[in-house]
């Protein structure tokens, strides 16, 4: 029972992490789906009629374009002001563009600009050529590259036949790859870097439009944004910059003919100093010039032109170039480019035309997309359809009696149906960016405030575990049946008084009054025993703390976000090296001959005496920085840090090229993965676990090389495919696809093997011991046969004895009637099978990563035992045998910190292209028929060092009884056992365990609740990263990414704890089974 | 009895008087210590063209460390921290410095492979690292050759809580820890993309370990001053 309800706690919390996490993506990520349709000339979304001139959707109105992207050209920037006469560097400076709109309004304009947030450059790119509203997350077919999957400007272009030519920012070749007739890209990365992208572009830019090779020129400008970086907009050199920009519009101009479309826009705006990335008006209001040779708009503006949302200028740019819309599109056409046959009937009338075909188009995906997804609210998409069938048959019953109606009554019709339509427009877009493109602070604040508490009762679970040795049913009871009877009542309350029910918002709240009313049942149960001492002041000075804190805050700098993968070595050796300095410095670490000090003594004679355990130590930390050193050279990169060149034992072995080296390699990954498994083996069989005949052992001995073997088949078929002969291709598919499958099979095997008997003791009771005497045929031996059967019997015995007395963890107890019973392995039995599930757990994880991985697995398991050594000794050392139950904070966090350094160190980055998204194939070559398998493989792939350290975790409260000096304290008896006189000698090592199986769960809850407040507290500070810095330059390329990981670390973490201690409790019961029938046996 | 109570206040005004002396003695060391830090930094650029702390910073690091080096050298001739009671041969004198050299060098090898295993880099500016690992090691190693010796088992002790028996020990720990502390710190603005010229490896962690090492320097006088009453030595 106890069991049960340690695990309904431990799971509780994790649950009220998951939903601190939920709460803040819901206000947090902006998510939305992809779909892969293009729109296609010749299936237009509706017929019109009238418009038989077409090619396609709409009559083509330009040949060519000159598309000029300047960087962060806020409104501001190409405003112009004559009446200004102390102009700030930046204003004013584009004097080009007010002479183009006062000398000739009816071929330029310039409107405002309004871009969607997230302001960075790569969602704007995407947002005016998709026309859609860019989110975080763009749920795609295809994580592993930045390609844009929707339908898009470029693709329209590129697939009606336009030679489309990109010079500038090379974050479009990311995003368009291959799909330019030509291009210059320069590297966008170096933000202190003004003018080599500028100079680049001005190096191309005129011949290219001399030239004549062209319909449609890109120009993308960074050096405005960069300025804006660097220096702030306040400061001259964005004046000079601004000039520039200046100059290149007034000789563009020159070069272009009559046919060619002018379009001059920035992607965003900055703020005062000069960043961008989030929503305010500063930073959304960009500038768009529009400029023709040829008359554009129909007539002139009186006043300052109405702000453009960004979406709009791509069904404009579209129609006006002769192009489909882009299936996607969420904007509606800037009317005042469609008015232009000049009477105004028919200008009336092309505008409604143009209106007509893009309401149609955004009619046809909001309908595929709420097929698609679910995210956007029935009934506003109701009303939307609702509006848009009245619209449509309006329109339609307008085109049909055109002819019948006075010109006054046609243009009153066309004008309130061109209103209608206009609302129509904005009323989606406003759907759509209500759902995908806003951020809730309510709900990331919400969320941050849940986190914050979990990791608070994490806490205090953790601290006050001691005391909490009973009560804690009510403590989960009441607090359920208080939450249900709440929540039900505010949510009935909610619901009668007709407001919408947010399953969100209902979640958190439930969330929350539970925690409340747990808070106050755990007070008022605890309040009973002696409170708890207050902790002095310098307690946040110790080493562990000092370390949580710097790793807290390294996740808010994005610097150090990208260094982590040698951050967490550093914290984790250093935080090692304290603990052990510590320990030298209380001194533990000499003998008790050193403390009296001679009184006479002058002279500090004393030699003190060191331990064995201070050289062991010291060896154990070198070991530990020897191989968390080793572990950097199996680094990934991330495109961050540009001269960083990803590890080479990343790629497959089928990628090497030579085939010494390559077998060379195989090789040695074999042996790597042989020399592991031997290892495992080695540690079971010198605690002896490895000599009962149950299926487990049977399994550890054999079914280790087995897999281990099919391993080595499976790499040695899968590097070498390529060459394998045609006749063999059957063969080697199978291979293929079984080896890997068969390796799963044999893990499932050993993991329900290990659930149904993890007891690994080799039992034999002394005084019926068949072979205590020597059975001879007849009498003495008399002949050599009888001989040769007598001696390997002696022999054994022999053996035998000698190993009892020399064999560790050898337990012996005696019944009632003196039989002692021998017992091999029971000292560790619990850390005997948390050893084979982790071997089983890492053999195929390594299966899932890249061949030569291998020696990363084998140092990171290394690893985890250093750290569990030197936990144990420093814990044996500090402890008289009764500490043994609570595990220190540094230790957890070691673990903790060993897995961040390992997940770097497996070869991944929280960054998506570096997803290594090849282990979804793994003995599924052929692809997938649903989703969930391949995610399944990829998350083990990702998380594998956080679900090997989170399962393991457990290790740390059962290593310090393995450690245990073999001499020394002592307890005798057993509960279990009257007697117990013999084997005083021999360590109880996890025995002790059973001496107190209260403390033990309570020790257990202890662990875990620690284990999640460590991971919960670094979970916390990367959302409030992501939080406070959500308008930060890097926040979508960095911090974003890294809550995801860390959040998606956090659930796999969490998981895999329980796991890990639900498996020890299941040993605990089986444990305890065994006692009781061999008590049971004793007695008959 | 009242001349046993009299004879005690006089030891203990007599211990008093001790103690204050030591410590001058020890404030006057530790100034010329912080000088030699100061003089590396100062009088190189009078007397060398083209040298700055960032711009030549092995030569620094040399220079430092040999100053350091030297002031400690002088300093144990002629303040004598821990005087021993038997006259010593010259033969024996010549092997407690060969001895005390061969400490020196392990110990810079040592400091080497710990500065590695932290994550300095392996192969690609050895010599800077090397020169931090010896400049680490004139503020640590060579203060406690120069005050203790080369006797090993005396550091262990003295590097343990109720090791120090005298003030020299003390400000020896106060110093070594500050020194390390420093440089430990030091290495945090590496990752920081500021851009800026000491962000350079090994540059901000020699900095930080001299940084350290003078706020030790520094810090020992007074914190052995405040805490005089509650440090009772037993040897003495």
């Amino acid at each position: 029972m106890k069991r049960l309800l340690l695990m309904l706690l431990l799971a509780w919390l994790s649950i009220s992490f998951y939903s601190g996490i939920w709460l803040f993506m819901s206000g947090f990520l902006l998510m939305r789906i992809e779909l892969g349709n293009q729109s296609q000339c010749s299936s237009p979304p509706s017929a019109a009629p009238h418009l038989q001139d077409a090619r396609c959707w709409f009559p083509q109105r330009f040949d060519k374009a000159v598309i000029v992207i300047i960087d962060a050209l806020k409104y501001d920037f190409a405003k112009y002001n004559p009446e200004n006469d102390n102009p700030k560097p930046y204003e004013n400076k584009l004097g080009e563009i007010h002479r183009l709109c006062s000398a000739q309004p009816r071929h330029a304009r310039l409107y405002p600009f309004r871009a969607d947030p997230p302001t960075t450059t790569m969602q704007r790119i995407k947002g005016f050529t998709t026309g859609s509203l860019p989110t975080f997350v763009d749920l795609g077919s295809n994580f592993a590259s930045y390609a844009i999957q929707e339908d898009n400007l470029i693709h329209q272009m590129v697939s009606n036949g336009k030679r489309v030519v990109f010079m500038g920012d090379d974050t479009w070749d990311g995003l368009f790859p291959k799909k330019f007739y030509k291009s210059y890209f320069f590297p966008s990365f170096n933000v202190k870097d003004l003018h080599t992208v500028d100079d680049g572009i001005l190096q191309h830019l005129y011949p290219t439009v001399d030239g004549g090779d062209w319909d449609v020129i890109i120009a993308h400008f960074l050096g405005v944004d960069h300025c804006g970086h660097k220096h702030g907009p306040d400061h001259p050199e964005t004046a000079k910059k601004l000039m520039q920009m200046n100059q290149v519009i007034a000789s563009l101009i020159e070069h272009l003919d009559d046919k060619t479309l002018l379009v001059v826009a920035g992607d965003h705006g900055m703020t005062d100093t000069g960043d961008h990335g989030g929503d305010s008006e500063k930073e959304v209001t960009a500038a768009l010039f529009l400029y023709s040779k040829a008359p554009l708009f129909a007539e002139q503006l009186k006043t300052e032109a109405p702000a453009v949302p960004q979406v709009n200028l791509v069904p404009s740019l579209s129609l006006l170039l002769g192009l489909p819309i882009p299936y996607s599109n969420l904007g509606g056409v800037i009317d005042d480019l469609f008015g232009w046959p000049e009477d105004k009937v028919s200008a009336l009338l092309s505008k409604t035309t143009a209106y007509h075909i893009n309401v149609q188009q955004v009619a046809r995906y909001l309908d595929s997309y709420s097929r698609a997804a679910g995210d956007l609210p029935a009934e506003k998409l109701r009303a939307l359809a609702d509006l848009f069938t009245s619209l449509t048959s309006e329109y339609e019953q307008l085109m049909s009696q055109r002819d019948q109606l006075s010109e006054e009554e046609l243009e009153i019709h066309l004008q309130r149906i061109l209103q209608r339509q206009q609302s129509y427009l904005d009323q989606a877009r406003h759907v759509c960016m209500e759902s995908w493109a806003r951020f809730h602070p309510m709900h990331m604040l919400m969320g941050c405030i849940i986190l914050l508490t979990s990791c608070f009762f994490c806490y205090i679970i953790a601290e006050a575990g001691s005391v909490l040795s009973l009560p804690y049913k009510n403590l989960l009871g009441y607090p359920l049946l208080f939450t249900i009877s709440v929540t039900s009542a505010l949510g009935l309350a909610v619901w009668t008084s007709g407001l919408a029910l947010d399953l969100v918002t209902v979640c958190a709240a439930a969330t929350l009054i539970f925690q409340i009313s747990f808070y106050f049942n755990f007070q008022a149960k605890k309040s009973s025993p002696s409170r708890r001492q207050t902790h002095p002041v310098y307690l946040l000075l110790s080493g562990p703390c000092v370390v949580l804190l710097f790793r807290c805050c390294s996740l808010f700098s994005d610097s150090y976000v990208v260094a982590e993968g040698s951050v967490a070595p550093f914290l984790l050796t250093s935080l090692l090296t304290v603990t052990v300095v510590k320990l030298h410095w209380d001194g533990k670490l000499l003998l008790p001959t050193f403390t009296p000090l001679g009184s006479e003594s002058l002279k500090p004679s004393l030699t003190p005496a060191y331990r064995r355990d201070g050289s062991r130590l010291m060896w154990l930390l070198a070991a530990l920085g020897i191989c968390v050193r080793l572990s950097g050279f199996f680094h990934n990169c991330r495109e961050e840090t540009p001269d960083c060149q990803p590890s080479s034992f990343l790629s497959p072995l089928s990628s090497i090229r030579d085939p010494d080296i390559k077998n060379v390699s195989y090789v040695f990954c074999v042996v790597f993965l042989g020399f592991m498994v031997f290892l495992v083996r080695k540690w079971l069989q010198h605690y002896g676990n490895l000599n009962i005949a149950s299926p487990l052992v049977l399994y550890v001995r054999w079914g280790f090389p087995l897999i281990v073997l099919g391993i080595a088949c499976y790499w040695a078929v899968s590097s070498g495919t390529e060459d394998s002969l045609a006749k063999l291709k059957e063969l080697t598919h199978l291979a293929l696809v079984a080896c890997p499958r068969a390796i799963y099979a044999m893990a499932g095997l050993g993991l329900l093997l290990i659930l149904w008997n993890p007891i690994t003791v080799f039992m034999k009771s002394r005084v019926s011991d068949p072979d205590n005497t020597v059975t001879t045929y007849r009498g003495a031996p008399s002949s050599e046969a009888e001989l040769q059967h007598v001696i390997p019997q002696i022999y054994r015995k022999m053996q035998r004895t000698l190993k009892s007395r020399l064999q560790h963890g050898g337990e012996g107890e005696d019944g009632k009637k003196g039989v002692s019973v021998e017992a091999y392995g029971l000292g560790s039995v619990y850390s005997a099978a948390m050893v084979i599930t982790l071997s089983i757990l890492t053999l195929v994880l390594i299966l899932l990563h890249s061949e030569r991985m291998t020696p990363a697995f084998l140092l990171l398991l290394l690893e985890a035992v250093i750290i569990l050594h030197i936990h144990g000794h420093v814990t044996n050392l500090y402890s008289e045998g009764v500490e043994l139950f609570s595990v220190p904070w540094y230790s957890v966090l070691a673990w903790s910190l060993a897995a961040t350094q390992n997940f770097y160190s497996t070869g991944h980055q929280p960054v998506f292209p570096a997803i290594h998204w090849n282990s979804a194939f793994v003995g599924f070559q052929e692809g997938h028929t649903n989703n969930i398998v391949p995610a399944l493989l990829v998350a083990a792939n990702t998380f594998s060092a956080n679900i090997l350290f989170s399962a393991g975790s457990c290790l740390l409260l059962l290593w310090p009884f393995l450690c245990e000096a073999p001499t020394g304290r002592r307890r005798k008896g057993k509960k279990e056992k009257e007697g117990g006189t013999e084997d005083e000698e021999t360590p109880m090592m996890e025995m002790r365990i059973r001496e107190d199986p209260d403390r033990f769960s309570v020790a257990l809850l202890q662990l875990g609740t620690k284990y999640l407040f460590i991971q919960g507290v670094q979970l916390l500070s990367c959302v409030c990263a992501a939080m406070i810095l959500r308008r930060h330059l890097m926040v979508w390329k960095i911090f974003a990414p890294k809550f995801l990981f860390e959040a998606l670390g956090f659930a796999v973490s969490s998981l895999f704890l329980l796991l890990g201690i639900a498996l020890v409790l299941r040993v605990d019961c089986a444990v305890s089974n065994w006692f009781r029938n061999l008590t049971l046996q004793q007695n008959r | 009895m009242a001349a046993a109570v009299v004879i005690a206040q006089a030891l203990q005004c007599y211990k008093g008087i001790m103690d204050e002396t030591e410590i001058r003695r020890l404030s006057v060391g530790h100034v010329l210590c912080g000088l030699a830090v100061l003089f590396s930094l100062c009088v190189p650029p009078l007397l060398l063209d083209e040298f700055s702390l960032l711009g030549t910073h092995l030569t620094w690091l040399c220079i430092c460390s040999v100053c350091v080096v030297t002031v400690n050298v002088l300093l144990r001739l002629t303040l004598k921290p821990n005087p021993s009671t038997k006259r010593s041969s010259f033969a024996h004198k010549v092997n407690k410095l060969k001895q005390s050299g061969l400490y020196f060098f392990v110990s810079c090898l040592l400091f080497h492979g710990i500065i590695v295993l932290y994550g300095a880099p392996l192969i690609e500016s050895i010599w800077e690292t090397f020169l931090f690992a010896v400049l680490l090691s004139s503020f640590t190693t060579s203060r406690c050759l120069c005050i203790l010796g080369p006797n090993f088992h005396a550091w262990i002790r003295v590097f343990s809580k109720d090791g120090a028996m005298s003030v020299w020990d003390h400000s020896l720990q106060i110093t070594t820890i500050c020194s390390i502390v420093g440089a430990w710190l030091g290495a945090f603005p590496i990752p920081l993309d500021w851009d800026r010229p000491w962000q350079v490896w090994p540059i901000s962690c020699s900095l930080g370990a001299t940084f350290g090492y003078v706020v030790g320097l520094l810090l020992a006088p007074f914190w052995i001053y405040w805490n005089r009453k509650r440090l009772t030595y037993k040897s003495r």
